[in-house]
C-alpha cells in the first residue's frame, strides 16, 4: 500500500495543473468533477493508508521520495511521515475537502471563472496534504506557505473588487509575520539539534531537561508561526476579512482545515512543547483570550459568514488552551469536530446565502425555514453541534476540553465556560434569526429563495451525519466507553496530563452545560422569535459597550493607527526624500553628466576620412615614441 | 640560407622597408583617391612583410615567413571586400573621393 502513498498529495497536484491548463475550455461540470474526483481518490487513497496503520504500524512510516536539500552538514530529504497523527489528519484534509469540492460544483455554478477556483481548490488541498504528511519542517514549511499562498488566491478570487483584495493581502501579510516566527523556530531547532526531521529533533529533545531556554524559545517562535496560521491575538484579524472569499472557502480553508494548521503543528511538536511549561502557558493564555475576545465579538456581529468567522476564531483559541494544558489529543480531537460542524455551518450559510441572491446580513432573513428544510435541519445539527449538547460532536470535545482545563487552572476553566455560554448564544441568535420569524428581506429575494440543488445539499446531510456522530470518537470516562482516538493516539503523544477530572465533576459538567443550553436556547428564541427583537442598524446601536462589540474593540482601527498608518508615513518620507532626492538625484545625475560629457566629444566626429586616419597615424607614433622611452 | 644576406646586408632591407611604409604611411595621409589610399595601405603591408622575411632569414626562423603568408591571405581578403564597398561607393556617389564621404558623422 505504502507505495502508493505518494499519489495521495499528488492527485490533487495533477488535478490543478490540468484545470488550470486547460481552464476556460472546461465546462462547470468537468472542472468542478475533475477536482471532485482527484480529492476523492486521494481521500480512498487515505483511507487504505489509515486502515494500515491502524491494523500492522505502530511504527511511524518514513517515505523518502528524492533527496532535496544538501548543503554541509545539512541534509533534507524530501519525505512525508505516515503515523497515526498525519493519517488522522489526512482523512479529515481529503474526507471534508471531497465535500466541498462537491458542494462547489454546485455553489460556483454561475461563475464564470470555475475553472480558476476549481484549479485553486486543489492546489490548496495538494499543499494542505505536504503540510500534514512532510517528515520534517522544511517540508511542513513548504505546506505551510504553499495554503498561505492559495489562501490569499481565493481571498481575492473576486480581484476586481478592491475590498477583497485588501482582504486577500491583509491575510497574506498576517500570515507572513507568522510564518517568520515558525521560519526563525526552524533555524533555531537546526541550530539545537543539527537536525530539521521530526524523527531526530524529537529524539534529541528527550535529553534536553525542562525548560531548557533554547526549547521554550522554538516553542514561542514556532507558536508565532501558528498564531498566524491559526488567527489567535493578535494576528486574528485578518480571518474575519478572509470571509471575503466564496463561502465554499471560508469552509474549506478558513474553518475546516488550514486554520487548524497550527493546532496540527503544535501536536506534531508535543515532545518539544511537553519539554517547556513557560511556552505552554503562553499558548494557553493566548489561546484563552482569543476564545473569549472572539465570542464577545461574534455576540455582536450581523453578517451570517462574519459571525462564524468569530467563531471559528474562538474555537481555535479552545484548541489552543487545550494544547496549553497539554492535552494535544483533545485539540486533535476538537479539530476533527470543529472540521465537521464548521464546515457544515459554513456550507449551509452558503446555501442560505445562495437562496438569498446573495445577502449576507441577517437582519435582511428571517423566516427562512419552511423554503429551505435540508439546509435548516442541516444547519441546525450545525448549531446544536458547536453549541455542545449532547450527543452531538462538538459536546464530546468541547467537554473535555472543559475537563482537562479544569484540572489545570480554575481561572481559565472559568473564562472557557463563560466563553462557551456566549458560543451557544451567539450561535442560536444566528439560527433563530435566520430561519424563524418574518422574511425581511426584499420582494425579488423573497421569490427567488429556493433550496439548493442536490450536489450541494448531499455535502450537508454527510457532514450533518458526521458532526452527529464524530463525537463518539472520543467518549468520556463516564460512560465505560473506550476513548478511540485517545488510544489511536496514544503513541504519538509523548507526555499526556493525566485526566483529573473526577466522576462526579463530568456528571456535573453535563448535566449544567445541558441546562445552560436549554436556557439560552429558551432565552435566545424568546428574544429573536417570540418578541422579534432585531439587531439595530449601525448608526443605531448604543455607546459602550455594544458599540465597542459590534466595532471588534477597534483593532483594526489601533493596528491602523499603531502600524499601519506610521509604516505609511515612512514610506511617503522615503518616496519623497530618500528616492526622489537622493536615489533618483544620484542616477539622473550621472545619467546627465554623461551625456553631457559626450557632448562635447561627439563633435570630435567630423566624418572627414583624412581627419581620423591623421589622428590615427599620429596615436601609433605617439605609442611607438611611448614605448622607446620607457 | 644566410647567403643571400652576405651579398645584400640586413640594414638595406631595413632601409627599403622603412622607405616604403613611410610612402605608405604619408600616400594614406595626403592622398584623397580611395583607391590610391587603398593601394598605400597595400604598400605598408609589404614592407612590413618584407620586414618579416628579412629577419626570418637573419635568425633561421620559418614562423615569419609563415607570418607573410597569413598577412598575404589577410590582404587578399581584405582587398576583395574592401574593392567591393568602392565599387558601391562609386556606383552611388559617382566618386571615390573620400572627402565627399564625410555623412557619417554627429
Amino acid at each position: 500500500m505504502h507505495q502508493f502513498t505518494w499519489l495521495i498529495p499528488v492527485l490533487p497536484l495533477l488535478g490543478f495543473i490540468l484545470i488550470g491548463v486547460l481552464n476556460k475550455r472546461l465546462p462547470v461540470n468537468l472542472s468542478g468533477g475533475i477536482a471532485s474526483a482527484a480529492v476523492l481518490l486521494s481521500f480512498l487513497l487515505s483511507l487504505a493508508v489509515f486502515r494500515e496503520v491502524q491494523l500492522h504500524t505502530a511504527v511511524p512510516e518514513r517515505i523518502v521520495l528524492f533527496e532535496w536539500i544538501t548543503a554541509g552538514d545539512l541534509q533534507i530529504d524530501f519525505s512525508f511521515l505516515i503515523d497515526r497523527l498525519s493519517s488522522i489528519m489526512l482523512l479529515v484534509v481529503t474526507g471534508v475537502g471531497t465535500l466541498i469540492h462537491i458542494y462547489s460544483i454546485g455553489y460556483m455554478k454561475h461563475e464564470p471563472d470555475h475553472a480558476r477556483f476549481f484549479s485553486y481548490l486543489n492546489l490548496f488541498i495538494f499543499f494542505m496534504l505536504l503540510l500534514v504528511m512532510g517528515s520534517n519542517y522544511i517540508v511542513m514549511f513548504a505546506g505551510w506557505e504553499g495554503v498561505g499562498l492559495c489562501s490569499y488566491l481565493l481571498i481575492g478570487f473576486w480581484f476586481k473588487n478592491t475590498e477583497y483584495n485588501n482582504a486577500a493581502k491583509k491575510a497574506f501579510i498576517m500570515n507572513r509575520i507568522g510564518d517568520l516566527g515558525f521560519l526563525l523556530g526552524v533555524f533555531l531547532i537546526f541550530l539545537t539539534f543539527g537536525s530539521v526531521s521530526f524523527k531526530e529533533v524529537f529524539e534529541g529533545a528527550r535529553s534536553f531537561s525542562s525548560n531548557d531556554p533554547a526549547i521554550t524559545a522554538i516553542c514561542i517562535l514556532l507558536f508565532i508561526g501558528a498564531m498566524g496560521k491559526s488567527a489567535q491575538i493578535p494576528l486574528y484579524t485578518w480571518l474575519p476579512d478572509a470571509m471575503a472569499g466564496p463561502t465554499p472557502v471560508s469552509a474549506l480553508i478558513h474553518a475546516a482545515t488550514m486554520v487548524t494548521a497550527g493546532i496540527y503543528m503544535v501536536v506534531r511538536s508535543n515532545v518539544l512543547y511537553s519539554l517547556s511549561p513557560y511556552a505552554s502557558e503562553i499558548v494557553a493564555i493566548i489561546g484563552l483570550a482569543t476564545a473569549f475576545f472572539a465570542a464577545t465579538i461574534g455576540l455582536k456581529q450581523n453578517d451570517i459568514k462574519k459571525v462564524l468567522a468569530y467563531s471559528t476564531v474562538s474555537q481555535l483559541g479552545y484548541m489552543f488552551v487545550a494544547l496549553g494544558v497539554g492535552a494535544y489529543d483533545t485539540a486533535l480531537f476538537h479539530v476533527i469536530t470543529h472540521a465537521f460542524f464548521k464546515a457544515l455551518l459554513f456550507l449551509g450559510a452558503g446555501s442560505v446565502i445562495h437562496a438569498m441572491s446573495g445577502e449576507q446580513d441577517i437582519r435582511r432573513m428571517g423566516g427562512l425555514k419552511p423554503s429551505l428544510p435540508v439546509t435548516h435541519f442541516t444547519f441546525l445539527i450545525g448549531t446544536l453541534a458547536i453549541a455542545g449538547l449532547p450527543p452531538f460532536a462538538g459536546f464530546f470535545s468541547k467537554d473535555e476540553i472543559l475537563a482537562v482545563t479544569h484540572g489545570h487552572s480554575l481561572t481559565m476553566f472559568a473564562i472557557l465556560s463563560v466563553t462557551s455560554v456566549m458560543t451557544a448564544v451567539y450561535m442560536f441568535r444566528l439560527y433563530w434569526l435566520v430561519f424563524y420569524g418574518d422574511f425581511r428581506g426584499t420582494e425579488h429575494q423573497k421569490s427567488h429563495v429556493h433550496e439548493s440543488p442536490s450536489s450541494m445539499t448531499i455535502p450537508l446531510i454527510v457532514l450533518a451525519a458526521l458532526s452527529t456522530l464524530g463525537g463518539f470518537i472520543g467518549m468520556p470516562e463516564i460512560f465505560h466507553a473506550p476513548h478511540v482516538l485517545k488510544e489511536f493516539l496514544a503513541p504519538v503523544i509523548w507526555k499526556s496530563p493525566e485526566h483529573t477530572a473526577s466522576h462526579s465533576f463530568e456528571y456535573m459538567l453535563i448535566g449544567v452545560s445541558l441546562v445552560a443550553l436549554l436556557v439560552i436556547m429558551y432565552l435566545t428564541w424568546t428574544t429573536y422569535v417570540k418578541r422579534k427583537v432585531l439587531p439595530e442598524e449601525e448608526e443605531a446601536i448604543p455607546s459602550g459597550l455594544p458599540r465597542l462589540l459590534s466595532n471588534k474593540y477597534y483593532v483594526d482601527e489601533i493596528y491602523n493607527t499603531l502600524i499601519t498608518r506610521p509604516l505609511d508615513r515612512l514610506s511617503a518620507f522615503a518616496n519623497k526624500y530618500i528616492e526622489t532626492g537622493v536615489i533618483d538625484h544620484l542616477v539622473n545625475s550621472t545619467g546627465k553628466s554623461l551625456s553631457g560629457f559626450s557632448g562635447v566629444l561627439r563633435y570630435v566626429q567630423t566624418g572627414n576620412i583624412g581627419g581620423y586616419i591623421f589622428s590615427m597615424v599620429i596615436g601609433i607614433l605617439l605609442i611607438l615614441v611611448l614605448t622607446l622611452i620607457v | 640560407m644566410n647567403s643571400i644576406l652576405n651579398h645584400v646586408p640586413i640594414e638595406y632591407y631595413l632601409g627599403l622597408a622603412a622607405i616604403l611604409f613611410t610612402i605608405g604611411v604619408l600616400g594614406v595621409l595626403f592622398r584623397r583617391n580611395a583607391i590610391i589610399i587603398f593601394m598605400c595601405i597595400e604598400l605598408m603591408l609589404n614592407a612590413v612583410n618584407l620586414l618579416l622575411t628579412a629577419f626570418s632569414t637573419l635568425h633561421g626562423d620559418a614562423g615569419g615567413q609563415v607570418m607573410v603568408f597569413f598577412i598575404m591571405a589577410v590582404a587578399a581578403a581584405e582587398v576583395a571586400v574592401g574593392l567591393a564597398i568602392l565599387v558601391m561607393i562609386y556606383n552611388n556617389v559617382r566618386t571615390v573621393d573620400i572627402n565627399v564621404m564625410n555623412k557619417l558623422k554627429w
